[in-house]
């Protein structure tokens, strides 16, 4: 059904409905990742990739128009880097370990520590959020300041057209 | 959409239970799914759709950008101060465990107020981002 989806985006040339199926993407993602256990990330893609996002793209298609330009050249430099990255991730994937084996590194390293002594020495329940809050508090405060980065980029640039827009008469 | 009478007072039904939601999944985050992060999008949603309902000089007067520019800031100030407030407790930076004189104490207390700033900064940048978009005059009307 990800799959019907994707084909869907890669063909439509009506932005609207491409916005609107990334978003039905987005909740199946959320689904996905339900299913695999991951409430946390399950609730952060279907409120940002299907809720936010979505609103702020048709507010951006609201500004530029809803259909799809014809391009002026055939891409295929860029295809080829596409293709070429897209062969170079798949070849590198093979070498991970397999899907959910307990024995893989990371599962080696600090999770079992987390597992164990996380709520007896956090007190939280959530795992996730212990891990998230208190052990990787530092991760998370670099986590805020890319947003705050981001939301201090997008005042400093689009603010500034406004204003000056609304200077000329 | 102002004149869309079902959709006026579905919205008004609907916004204070979006707003209790982001409240509970902040604060229940401790026990079941949720976070700071989860929790600003979804009040940022509850503002958003106020906006897209009653329109948009509604919601500036609702939560003016004065008030969004600062939660920008201030999110970040919040998380940094709990560090600082580790620090100044004889800890080292981020360490929750001296927030309180029982250290499983201080770790709740410090998740609490790291995620309360994760929230701040989160829904005041969707905010921001949301106002600027839709203030902006489309590309054919200028």
């Amino acid at each position: 059904m990800m799959a019907a989806t994707v084909a869907a985006i890669v063909v439509q040339r009506n932005l609207f409905s491409v916005v609107v199926l990334a978003g039905v993407y987005s909740f199946l993602m959320a689904t996905v990742l339900v299913a695999l256990d991951a409430v946390d990330v399950g609730m952060t893609e279907a409120s940002v990739g299907a809720g936010i996002s979505t609103v702020l793209l048709l507010g951006a298609l609201y500004l530029a128009g809803g259909e799809e330009a014809k391009p002026l050249v055939r891409p295929w430099l860029p295809l080829t880097v596409s293709a070429v990255v897209v062969g170079a991730l798949v070849y590198g994937s093979l070498g991970l370990p397999a899907f959910s084996d307990p024995d893989a590194p990371p599962h080696k390293h600090v999770v079992p520590r987390y597992l164990q002594q996380g709520p007896v020495e956090t007190g939280v329940p959530n795992i996730v959020t212990a891990v998230l809050a208190s052990y990787r508090g530092y991760d998370t405060l670099g986590e805020v300041v890319v947003v705050f980065t981001a939301g201090i980029g997008v005042i400093a640039l689009l603010r500034g057209v406004a204003r000056r827009r609304e200077r000329r008469p | 959409m102002r004149g869309e009478l079902v959709l006026r007072v579905i919205a008004k039904l609907l916004i204070p239970y979006m707003l209790l939601f982001a409240l509970y999944v902040q604060f229940h985050g401790d026990f079941g799914p949720g976070g700071g992060f989860q929790a600003g999008v979804i009040t940022a949603a509850a503002v958003i759709f106020y906006a897209l309902i009653f329109g948009l000089p509604e919601a500036r007067r609702l939560v003016p950008d004065a008030v969004v520019e600062t939660m920008v800031a201030l999110g970040v100030l919040i998380y940094l101060g709990v560090g600082f407030a580790g620090l100044a407790l004889g800890g080292n930076y981020l360490d929750y465990f001296v927030l309180a004189r029982d250290p499983v104490d201080g770790q709740h207390r410090g998740i609490f107020w790291v995620e309360l700033g994760v929230l701040v900064t989160v829904a005041g940048v969707m905010l921001k981002i949301f106002y600027i978009f839709a203030a902006r005059p489309r590309a054919d009307e200028q």
